[in-house]
């Protein structure tokens, strides 16, 4: 397999764009995703290559770009809707939870909805409590929704690859503070399966299950604390819905301890419904300490740079909670 | 514009039809063979079935939680439709819906929708798709006077607007958005008046004479299919009864009730018929009876069909 070393905002525009190329019925729109290329620049160039019709910049109107995505999806069209920032999905919910994703049920299994909304989430870029949320725990929470936390390059290609291809509603969450960090991708048409959890650093001492941008905090921790002969095995599990449960109960299971570190809120978190999950299973057994849970205060992002940075987990929450445990 | 005998006979039996299954509903309800909400739109039936006259076979709709009339417009079986009011297998959503939720996505019924204002969003949706796939099919979506107050109507009509989607947004104006009336809610006098504020047509029709909502229909329908984008078409009428079974009617008079009742859009139209040598009273009180039949027929296929076994309870979540 050839691999190019491409950043994660290209990772993601390769996916889309090769997705339109392969399906008619696959279509970007946003606001803002025509000439400006998106506010994070992930669809620059888009525009030129398939036009105004299938490249499609809308009103400022969040609502609408859910809803008519699913009305889109339900009557035989691919919608790729971009909502500008993760935050914004406030506005959308009515069209994602009452609509997209109670459809197929409430019908009787009759309709099929392949829409993808995708959108960067996250803090770190001084945007303050409006611009930088994590609100994943609320999607996951939503029958009918899948939820997609891309962290690499080749996983974001792969597992957007898999979202438009999806007969189901599925959440995208980008991690913006990676957007232009760059790791190797295949040049070959490839797709990543969801509910397939990827293990990104093999280690025996102690799990670490982290999403999003915490994975490559997490890798970093695992660095440091390997010098100090901690081996740590880091486990990102990709999709949250589906969710691979067996992969960290397997993981669990051989090294007796897990930390679960997330940037969302610690109230209410993902991470509390990944430890519960443990807890429900035969990894209880071989836990030789209580399950950890490194996350974001519950607090609004705050705008001071310094401030921002003590809201969520940097790598030296996540050594010490290591430290801790071992 | 002519209208055969045969068409306007088919609206007849389809506004009886919803009258007749709406009292028997009532009546169910009043039982406690048929739970949960409902909302029942007796009074209103020929704005239900004077505006999906105007559409083609392929034609698409979304409607609201007050949508068995459209339903019954764009060709719905009654069999299904009560089976699914009581929660049966054989109803449209194998019993997992119910009155709020019924679609028929093969006939072009995108779906009632129990939250006011959602299905504005995925009208405009199914607009783009028939825009973008050049299919020359056209959707109606219905919403009340109440809806019109909700940011999604905004939202959707703006986009339909400026894309020139070929969607009609279609107003059943019955006077309340429960008990607030459109007067206390609304800052317009008519809500086809804010269709100034996106550029397209509005009209406000008598929304109890079929024909004259048929026509309306028909010519913002004309207008869409041939590109030229949407319009607001609000039929006025009354809801007879209350807003659910919870409504005692604290908002408005007997008087006020009784003045609409004896508007009543159905005898309204069979005297039509009748003084235009369409139909006798003869054959109007025979359809009327076969209409009677259709739902009597309705229930006892829903009677027949069995619950919905536990089995299927987790099914149809994802595709």
């Amino acid at each position: 397999m050839t691999m190019a070393l491409i950043t994660y905002k290209e990772a993601v525009r390769q996916a889309m764009q090769e997705e339109m190329r392969r399906d008619e019925n696959v279509f970007l729109l946003g606001e803002d995703v025509g000439v400006y290329g998106g506010a994070f620049g992930v669809s620059l160039g888009m525009l030129e290559e398939f036009g105004e019709e299938r490249v499609r910049d809308t009103p400022i109107s969040e609502g609408v770009i859910a809803g008519a995505a699913a009305g889109a999806a339900v009557t035989g069209l691919r919608p790729i809707a971009e909502i500008m920032f993760s935050d914004f999905i406030t506005i959308a919910m009515d069209s994602l939870v009452n609509q997209a994703a109670k459809m197929r049920y409430m019908f009787g299994g009759k309709a099929k909805v392949p829409m993808v909304l995708r959108m960067p989430g996250g803090s770190g870029t001084g945007a303050a409590a409006q611009h930088s949320q994590s609100l994943e725990a609320w999607l996951v929470h939503v029958p009918g929704l899948k939820v997609v936390m891309p962290s690499t390059p080749y996983d974001v290609k792969g597992l957007l690859k898999t979202a438009i291809r999806d007969d189901n509603p599925v959440v995208f969450i980008e991690t913006k503070t990676v957007y232009n960090k760059k790791g190797e991708v295949p040049e070959e048409d490839y797709a990543i399966p969801f509910g397939v959890a990827d293990i990104k650093r093999v280690g025996k001492d102690v799990t670490v299950f982290a999403t999003g941008v915490m994975v490559h905090r997490s890798l970093e921790a695992a660095e440091i604390l390997a010098k100090e002969g901690i081996d740590v095995e880091v486990i990102d599990p990709r999709t949250l819905v589906p969710f691979d449960k067996e992969t960290l109960v397997k993981s669990v299971i051989k090294t007796g301890k897990l930390i679960i570190v997330h940037e969302a809120c610690k109230r209410g978190g993902f991470g509390g419904e990944v430890a519960a999950e443990v807890m429900e299973s035969e990894a209880f057994d071989y836990l030789d300490a209580p399950i950890k849970r490194v996350a974001g205060k519950n607090i609004p992002i705050p705008y001071c740079m310094e401030l921002e940075k003590s809201a969520v987990p940097q790598v030296d929450d996540i050594v010490n909670a290591v430290r801790e445990i071992v | 514009m002519t209208l055969n005998k045969e068409t306007l006979l088919n609206w007849y039996k389809k506004m009886l039809h919803t009258r007749f299954f709406e009292s028997q509903v009532d009546a169910f309800f009043a039982k406690g063979m048929i739970h949960g909400t409902t909302h029942l739109s007796i009074g209103q039936e020929a704005f239900a079935i004077g505006s999906t006259a105007a559409l083609h076979a392929d034609d698409l709709i979304t409607s609201t939680h007050r949508g068995h009339g459209e339903c019954i417009g764009k060709d719905a079986d009654l069999n299904r439709m009560m089976a699914e009011l009581m929660g049966k297998s054989n109803g449209y959503c194998k019993g997992k819906g119910g009155s709020m939720h019924i679609a028929d996505l093969e006939k072009g019924n995108l779906g009632a929708n129990g939250v006011v204002g959602g299905g504005f969003a995925i009208a405009v949706g199914a607009a783009l798709t028939q825009q973008m796939k050049k299919t020359g099919k056209v959707v109606l979506c219905f919403f009340g006077d109440g809806a019109s107050n909700e940011g999604s109507f905004h939202e959707a009509l703006n986009l339909a607007s400026i894309w020139k989607l070929p969607v009609v947004f279609m107003c059943t104006n019955n006077h309340y958005g429960m008990s607030m009336s459109v007067s206390r809610s609304t800052a317009v006098a008519n809500i086809a008046d804010r269709a100034a504020s996106y550029e397209m047509p509005g009209i406000t029709v008598d929304g109890n004479d079929p024909i004259k909502v048929y026509e309306a229909t028909l010519a913002a329908v004309e207008r869409a299919r041939s590109g030229e984008g949407p319009s607001i078409v609000e039929g006025i009428t009354y809801r007879w009864l209350g807003h659910s079974k919870s409504d005692a009617n604290r908002y408005r008079t007997k008087e006020e009730i009784e003045a609409w009742k004896d508007r009543c859009p159905i005898k309204a139209f069979e005297q039509y018929l009748i003084k235009n040598n369409i139909i006798s009273q003869q054959e109007s009180d025979e359809i009327t009876a076969g209409a009677k039949d259709d739902i009597v027929r309705a229930v006892e296929f829903a009677q027949q069909g069995s619950y919905p076994g536990i089995e299927t309870l987790e099914e149809d979540v994802y595709a």
